[in-house]
């Protein structure tokens, strides 16, 4: 799609959105290489990893012919600064715990597959195709994302603890899934991608039906926080950039 | 089986030239998986050519596997030596691949390395809880397997162990 069907640079705004939440989710799960608590699970958590940045990648190089100024998926990865992110606030909270880094998977992971669903039948053919791969990914890291919900839940007390834990810190996190900016407007309106508020009520419902499973208590809807797809990052997010950067930064150019 | 056929005919693909590269790739190995060709995993769609320029089709398997840059460019250097000026390669992302896609013979070949087989793809979307399939352990054919990790050393494995003859192996995971 050249620039001129591309009035406003929504479909580019759309994409980075969409590759920005996969390439920061991506990182975060990245972190955990070498420190998870068990062999299995940090196979598990590097391959949900790569996946995300295989799909941040797809994304980015559709934003980047979209836009059409020579930028490279690259570029638009490390090169941009803080406020030119567009991921949710929710991607780019810290690890934490096993339980804080599984409850952030599973509350991405359960919005991220009912929209790829909605995706899979974009207008937009391109990324309509690209996301009826990515969804079959999704749905794969979902089971296990969902089980390990249930299995920490469920399980002792201090693992119960600490996954109610985890859902209530990052309950207030969930609204802006679920918010449409004028981005989402546009998709909406030109069929590109669901509106997002439309998701709502699928997700409450297979959210429901895991926490239920897992005796977690689903938390009250008070507040949510909000910010991210419009550049206004928590502080959090500076010192994942500085960390993901830093090869392009101090040493521009550099390949493999 | 849903496997679609090797799509011919695309972009009016000549059929004698279509099955002169086909033949040309039939024998180049996956990457991470040698005992596989990329014809066995089916990831080659379809061919097109005009005058010298040949473009191959990809399906990739996993959006994040690394090996789908390795295979692209096995590809590209198989096509310059026989003389193709300007090789291409497209990655075709639609219908997704499958592990459906791997041939009978890809799939004996997988258990004769030591990996089990895919299953057939089920497609149930909201398979949360389903129970796992059995899988049978390539070595002994025993299907008293326990599944270790649903990941593996690449993106399309999952870890088991045989409960009878205790080897651990690996899974073709299916997608």
């Amino acid at each position: 799609m050249s620039l001129s069907r591309d009035p406003g640079g929504m479909r580019f705004a759309y994409l980075l959105q969409l590759g920005d939440n996969a390439l920061i989710l991506g990182q975060r799960l990245g972190e955990w290489v070498g420190h998870a608590p068990e062999l299995e699970e940090e196979l598990a958590l590097a391959n949900f990893a790569l996946d995300y940045i295989g799909q941040a990648r797809a994304l980015f190089t559709l934003a980047a012919e979209t836009e059409g100024r020579g930028r490279s998926e690259d570029d638009l990865a490390f090169l941009r600064d803080g406020m030119d992110y567009r991921n949710v606030l929710l991607v780019e909270q810290p690890n934490g715990n096993f339980a804080d880094t599984l409850a952030r998977q599973f509350l991405f992971e359960s919005f991220y597959q009912i929209q790829l669903e909605a995706l899979a039948e974009s207008s937009d053919t391109q990324l309509a195709q690209l996301a009826q791969k990515v969804e079959k990914e999704i749905r794969y890291h979902l089971r296990h994302t969902a089980q390990w919900v249930v299995r920490l839940g469920d399980g002792t007390e201090l693992s119960h603890q600490r996954m109610q834990h985890a859902i209530d810190g990052l309950w207030r996190f969930t609204g802006e899934l679920f918010s449409a900016n004028a981005v989402d407007h546009w998709a909406a309106e030109s069929a590109v991608g669901p509106s997002p508020p439309s998701l709502q009520r699928p997700w409450d419902t297979l959210v429901d039906e895991v926490l239920e499973e897992a005796t977690i208590a689903r938390p009250e809807s008070g507040w949510m926080a909000s910010g991210g797809k419009d550049g206004r990052h928590s502080e959090h997010m500076g010192h994942l950039l500085a960390d993901m950067q830093f090869l392009q930064r101090a040493y521009p150019g550099a390949t493999w | 089986m849903t496997a679609p056929e090797f799509e011919h005919g695309v972009g009016g693909a000549d059929s004698a030239r279509e099955a002169e590269v086909r033949a040309w790739l039939a024998t180049l190995p996956d990457p991470e998986i040698p005992v596989l060709t990329l014809e066995d995993l089916g990831i080659i769609r379809w061919v097109r050519s005009e005058g010298d320029s040949v473009t191959v089709g990809i399906a990739p398997t996993y959006t994040g596997c690394p090996a789908t840059e390795v295979i692209e460019a096995s590809v590209r250097e198989a096509l310059e030596s026989h003389g193709v000026t300007e090789p291409r390669i497209e990655r075709v992302m639609s219908p997704p691949w499958t592990t459906d896609w791997i041939s009978a013979e890809g799939r004996s070949k997988l258990a004769a390395y030591g990996i089990a087989p895919p299953a057939e793809a089920t497609n149930s979307k909201r398979a949360l809880f389903a129970p796992g399939e059995t899988i049978g352990c390539p070595r002994c054919d025993s299907v008293n397997t326990i599944r270790v990790s649903e990941f593996g050393s690449t993106p399309c494995k999952a870890s088991y162990k045989c409960g009878d003859c205790l080897e651990p192996f690996e899974y073709f995971k299916c997608i």
